[in-house]
This record gives structure tokens, C-alpha cells and sequence, in this order.
């Protein structure tokens, strides 16, 4: 090849350029140059993380603890870990083998699907779905399966569903409740049938579990929780949404010895530790952070409320979100596409919301709306939502 | 009864119906609680919270240690009640350890309230002595944070 000929694009692996670039980073930068917009697009809750915890950090960085920390994770926060999941969600899991600190729980989904696929595997993703599933299934050799959930049942994944979908090529099931985008949620007596199936299949369960502290009116129940999923199941979770972490990224993942310990192999030669002071501010927050994280919960099922109504009163269908900081409306009244009422909705009215169809097909007729935003910025969204509903319907 | 008194103390302007959708109840079970919180005297008032350093010509606050004798059957209370009184005095305290009222006291100028106190405060039958602390400036009041507000540096789209 002579010098000339040198394009930097042929350098890139035909399996990266054939994945899709996600909609919500192409939306972003339309929502980023426009001028007085209210942005419900948002991913994250509107507090700071809370003093106590920033102020544990900031103790660590005083003394010099700036050095790397265990593969793992520090000790202590694994002790933590462990203490806590057994506290809020009676699991049980040995800080020195069935507990892995990770860089956010995007880091433990990429870990998992690195660690236990094959090409040719398969892997269920119930949708509408968190945007990373089905890339990292991609880029770790497998293939992703999406799996349909409807509004008509609250979005929860059905057991006729899985049924169907099982096949000899099943490796693994990503759940992921409560959900981002929708908000649904999966109480104890939906999962049982579930864990019925699984149990009479090869079938790893990946539960993403980070947004299990923000449940209203609800409480959640680990699917690893219910006798013999422990062996079949990883829950990844994570600080980020329950105690305002999200740029701190730490998570973790927890599961049998022999997964985790795959995974560790992967994450230490791509990783080495979670950031020190993440990890120091981590402890703190499980340690001390309840009381702060309990007064957000209330603070965004107050909100939760206000924009459900808000929705419905509109004539915007939403089901009543009991998870998560995200209410997932329909829009299909208006007669326009997921894309073309969030382009629209954000040229005519200045408010930002997901399109539903950023986190599947599935998601087509609803868009994403997020919550966690100041009341009065919901109040003016909503007004300015139903001007736009009314002249397009 | 907690959760609609948080949401006051942050945003007295809510409304009652916007509290009802907030809290998960019927608006009308909302005004009857504030009327009874209200006759109660659980609330006091709906007050703005003004950054007065902001505002030009704003006044002195000052806080005052006073040291009292307490007087028979009465205590302190008589005492305290002789200074609240007066409607330069914003708030009084009876306090553990090394004087026994603390009052606060809002004035035009300094020497309004220097004179407030010599002729006023420090001359009362029962009033032993007080030092006065001129306020220099505010970082925070009732939970509020006086400073800039912060900015949202969240991305305005996030998956």
C-alpha cells in the first residue's frame, strides 16, 4: 500500500464500524446548541453527592491515599459491599471471592458478557433496554436477542416471552429492573415464574440492579435472592443513582467465585482498580449515607408524582413508573414518530426528551422524560409538553 | 404530616394542589391538615427568605449575649419577653452556658443598634451586661446557602 492510500477509517474492525452510534449521543448535540432549554433528558439525579461523602474523599486525598488499590477492590469497601447487600436485599456474598469492584456498572456489564461468551451465544435482552446491552454483547462475540416488553404489561418481562426465546443457543439473560427507560419494575411474584424457567435451562441471569434504591411504593427483590438463582445469577450494582455518584463511577459485581474471578482476570489487565478515591468515597456512602439517600427517594417520588399526573392529565399515556427516575409516556396520539416529536418537542418548545426508540424498537410511540429535575422545571415542561400535544393532535 | 411540612420549609409557594399530587393525596385532605397546622401554630407563617446583603441601603444584624437575673416564679421568661418586644428584635434565645439570652437585632446603621442597646436592652432592671457581635457577613440561614448558585454541569442528554 503506497502512502498515499493511508485512510485512518480502514484501520478500524469491521465489527466496531457495523455498530450502531447510539441516538442519544446524536440527540445530545442538537439539545447542547440550542439556547433555554429545559432537559428532561437527563440520566442522573440533581443532587451533588451528598458532603459526608465528598468530605471522606476529600480526607483521603489530605493523607496521600492516592495509590492503586487491589484488583478487586479495597477490602474494606468489599466488606461493605457485602454488609449492605445483605442489609437492604438478604443476598449473601463473601467479600474475598464473590465480590468484584468495578468502574460504574457499565464496566461489570462488559466484564460479564467478555467472561462467559462464545461466538455464536446468545443473549436476551428484554427492551426497551439500557443502551449498552446489545453493543457489549456485540464486541464480546455474542449475539443479542431482544425480547419484547409492552406498556399494556407495565413493561415487565412476561414468562411467555422467555419461553419462546430460549433456545439452545441461549448463554444469558440481561435483566435490568428497575428500568431505564420505563421505569417498570419487577416485584417478587412476577420474577417467580421467571426463575421457574431459568431454572430448567443453562441460562445465566446478568441482573442490573443499579437503580434497586429507587423503588416507590414498592421494594425491590434481587432474583438472585430466590432459592438456587445465587449460583445462576450476577448482580451488578453500583453507587451512582441511589446515593448521587454517578461521576465517582463505582460499581461492583457479585456471583459465584468461578465468574467473578473471570471477570477479575479481564478487569485487571484492562482496568487495574477502581479509582482510590472513588472507592474510599464508596465506603463512606454505604457506610453512612442512608438517612441522605432515603431523602432523595422521597424527593423523586414527589416529583415521580407530579409528572405522572402531569402526563395522563395531558392525555400523554403513561404508566405509573415505580422504579427508577424516568416516567416513559405515549406519544402516539400526537401521530408523530418517537424521533420527529423529540426534534420537534425541542425546536418549538425548548424541552428535551429521550425518543423511546433510542433503547429499542420496542420503544417506538413513547419517549423518555426524567424526573429528577427541579419542580418547577417540571411544571413549565409540562406546560409547554401539552401546548405542543395540542397542536399536533 | 412531615413529609408536607419538608416540602413547605423548602417551597412555601406550592400550592395545595400541586402538594396533593406531590404527596399522594387528595387536595382537599391537604388544606385541611394546613388549616389545622395553621390553627395549631405547627406553621407560623409564609415568608420569603431575602438576601438583604443584596439589596442596597440593607441594614446591621447584630447578635447580643445578654446576661440576665432571673426573677421569682417568672424565670427568664419575663425577662426574655421585656426584650422580644421591642420590633427591632428578630429572635431570642435562652441559652446553655456563659450568658443566659441571646438575642438578634436588626437595625439601619450601627449606631441605631449601639443605641438600642445602651438605652434600650442594657439598662433593663434585670439585665446584668451584654456584648454585642455585629453579623459581617451571611453564608447560610435556615438551611440556605447564600453563596452563587451552583450550575448544573449534568450532560443534557445521558442514555
Amino acid at each position: 500500500m503506497s502512502r498515499q492510500d493511508w485512510h485512518p477509517d480502514d484501520c478500524i474492525s469491521p465489527l466496531i464500524k457495523s455498530l450502531p452510534p447510539s441516538g442519544i449521543r446524536r440527540f445530545f448535540e442538537l439539545v447542547s446548541q440550542a439556547k433555554g432549554v429545559i432537559s428532561l433528558g437527563i440520566g442522573e439525579p440533581d443532587f451533588a453527592t451528598p458532603w459526608h461523602i465528598r468530605e471522606a474523599s476529600v480526607f483521603g486525598l489530605e493523607r496521600g491515599h492516592t495509590s492503586y488499590t487491589s484488583n478487586w477492590g479495597m477490602i474494606e469497601l468489599r466488606e461493605e459491599i457485602s454488609r449492605y447487600l445483605n442489609r437492604r436485599y438478604d443476598l449473601s456474598y463473601l467479600p474475598d471471592s464473590e465480590l468484584l469492584v468495578t468502574v460504574g456498572v457499565s464496566e461489570a456489564v462488559d466484564l460479564a458478557l467478555r467472561a462467559i461468551l462464545s461466538p455464536g451465544d446468545e443473549v436476551l435482552i428484554p427492551e426497551p433496554a439500557f443502551v449498552s446491552y446489545g453493543p457489549c454483547t456485540l464486541m464480546a462475540g455474542g449475539t443479542p436477542r431482544p425480547l419484547i416488553t409492552s406498556a399494556a404489561d407495565e413493561f415487565r418481562l412476561t414468562p411467555e416471552t422467555l419461553e419462546q426465546a430460549i433456545t439452545e443457543k441461549t448463554k444469558a439473560i440481561i435483566l435490568s429492573y428497575p428500568n431505564n427507560p420505563t421505569g417498570a419494575i419487577m416485584p417478587k411474584e412476577h420474577l417467580l415464574p421467571l426463575v421457574e424457567i431459568l431454572q430448567n435451562h443453562n441460562i445465566l441471569v446478568i441482573s442490573d440492579e443499579i437503580y434497586s434504591e429507587l423503588t416507590y411504593e414498592a421494594q425491590h427483590s434481587s432474583i438472585a435472592g430466590f432459592s438456587g438463582m445465587k449460583e445462576r445469577t450476577l448482580v451488578l450494582n453500583g453507587l451512582s443513582k441511589a446515593f448521587a455518584m454517578t461521576g465517582w463511577r463505582v460499581g461492583y459485581a457479585a456471583g459465584p467465585s468461578e465468574i467473578i474471578a473471570a471477570m477479575c482476570k479481564i478487569h485487571q489487565y484492562t482496568i487495574m482498580c477502581a479509582p482510590t478515591q472513588a472507592q474510599r468515597a464508596a465506603i463512606e456512602a454505604l457506610r453512612n449515607g442512608e438517612p441522605e439517600m432515603q431523602r432523595m427517594i422521597r424527593s423523586y417520588d414527589q416529583r415521580r408524582r407530579l409528572i405522572v399526573k402531569g402526563f395522563n392529565d395531558l392525555g400523554l399515556d403513561c404508566f405509573e413508573p415505580r422504579g427508577a427516575f424516568y416516567a416513559f409516556p405515549s406519544i402516539t396520539r400526537t401521530g408523530l414518530s418517537s424521533e420527529e416529536f423529540a426534534q420537534r418537542l425541542l425546536a418549538e418548545e425548548s424541552v428535551a426528551v429521550v425518543p423511546g426508540n433510542a433503547f429499542g424498537e420496542s420503544g417506538e410511540g413513547f419517549v423518555r422524560c426524567c424526573y429528577a429535575v427541579a419542580t418547577s422545571d417540571i411544571e413549565k415542561a409540562l406546560e409547554r409538553i401539552g401546548r405542543f400535544v395540542q397542536r399536533n393532535s | 404530616m412531615r413529609k408536607l411540612l419538608e416540602l413547605l420549609e423548602e417551597n412555601c409557594k406550592l400550592a395545595p394542589a400541586e402538594l396533593a399530587v406531590m404527596l399522594g393525596q387528595e387536595e382537599q385532605a391537604v388544606i385541611a391538615l394546613l388549616e389545622k397546622l395553621e390553627a395549631d401554630k405547627v406553621i407560623l407563617g409564609y415568608r420569603a427568605l431575602i438576601n438583604w446583603g443584596k439589596v442596597e441601603g440593607n441594614g446591621v444584624t447584630a447578635i447580643i449575649e445578654v446576661k440576665v437575673t432571673p426573677e421569682r416564679e417568672t424565670g427568664f421568661d419575663k425577662v426574655a419577653e421585656r426584650i422580644y418586644r421591642f420590633p427591632q428584635v428578630r429572635s431570642v434565645f435562652l441559652m446553655s452556658g456563659a450568658y443566659d439570652l441571646l438575642v438578634e437585632i436588626e437595625g439601619s446603621s450601627l449606631k441605631e443598634v449601639a443605641m438600642f442597646v445602651a438605652e434600650k436592652l442594657a439598662p433593663l432592671e434585670n439585665v446584668q451586661g451584654t456584648v454585642t457581635h455585629f453579623i459581617l457577613k451571611k453564608y447560610k440561614q435556615d438551611g440556605v446557602i447564600f453563596a452563587e448558585q451552583e450550575e448544573d454541569y449534568r450532560l443534557v442528554v445521558t442514555p
